[in-house]
């Protein structure tokens, strides 16, 4: 069976859809994607659709609940990429894909997902150095 | 929703017939959309609007009636160039089609975004269903409508 490969980097994962989504494939992406929050204990999720053409109602729902499936195992999802196109449409089909976050490219997602679990990490740091000190 | 004098008035000029029964199938009749589409020269966010009403229609066609047909055609209304697809299933009919036709209304587990979705995509459409015997779904969207 076709299955869409996810990629892992550090705290995040990486799924690129190069293919044309049909409806068993996104079922599977949410689930083996929620599988691995769960065994990787991912702190975010980045999902690039530049390559998608078409967002219909079934897909978008997917891709809200990937979001909404995540946040509850303590990962944030942004998606990335999405087609000038595909936005217009998804409004005009009545999907507005609220919470869900989403920037224009990788990169500008990336940095998105890092300002998201920014905070608890530099508290992590910060105890250590208070714990290094203490123990200096 | 139509009126039918506009619908007259309207020539096809060329026909293809693609048969639903699996998943896969579905992929394969958005990409022949898309080379019509392409055809007639639609812009891109048409093209998207056009392909989003036909997916949201073969997914209907496969969850409720196990597949069906779907008929291509570019149609010629003199001045502009267009798609028509009708979608024909046959399934079981949808009762009350008003009822369908509202936002959030389903009777299986999806949003209920489908069929009123499909239609703010396209710039015509028509639903005709009898109970017991199945549906047909007509759209068409123009190349720069």
């Amino acid at each position: 069976m076709d299955r869409i490969p996810i990629l892992r980097m550090g705290a995040f994962l990486l799924v690129t859809i190069q293919v044309d989504l049909y409806d068993r494939l996104a079922l599977t992406l949410e689930s083996d994607l929620v599988q691995m929050v769960n065994k990787t204990g991912a702190k975010g999720v980045l999902i690039d659709i530049s390559a998608v053409s078409i967002v219909d109602s079934f897909m978008g729902r997917i891709i809200g609940n990937i979001a909404s499936m995540s946040r509850i195992l303590d990962a944030a999802t942004v998606v990335v990429g999405m087609q000038p196109a595909v936005a217009i449409t998804l409004i005009e089909l009545g999907l507005p894909l609220k919470g869900v976050h989403t920037a224009l490219d990788m990169e500008k997602g990336m940095n998105l997902l890092k300002s998201m679990i920014h905070i608890p990490q530099e508290d992590d740091d910060q105890d250590l150095t208070t714990d290094d000190s203490i123990a200096e | 929703m139509t009126t039918k004098t506009s619908l007259l008035m309207i020539l096809s000029l060329s026909k293809d017939n693609i048969q639903i029964v699996r998943e896969q199938d579905s992929v394969f009749l958005k990409n022949r959309v898309k080379e019509v589409a392409v055809k007639i020269k639609m812009g891109l966010v048409n093209q998207t609007r056009l392909i989003t009403a036909a997916s949201e229609l073969v997914r209907n066609m496969l969850r409720y009636a196990n597949g069906g047909n779907c008929l291509i055609e570019i149609v010629s209304s003199g001045k502009i160039n267009g798609v028509r697809l009708t979608f024909s299933d046959k399934g079981p009919g949808i009762p009350d089609i008003t009822a369908a036709m509202r936002d959030g209304f389903s009777t299986g587990k999806s949003l209920g975004l489908g069929l009123p979705g499909t239609k703010r995509l396209v710039n015509e459409f028509e639903i005709k269903s009898k109970v017991g015997e199945g549906t047909q779904v007509t759209i068409l969207k123009w190349a720069n409508g």
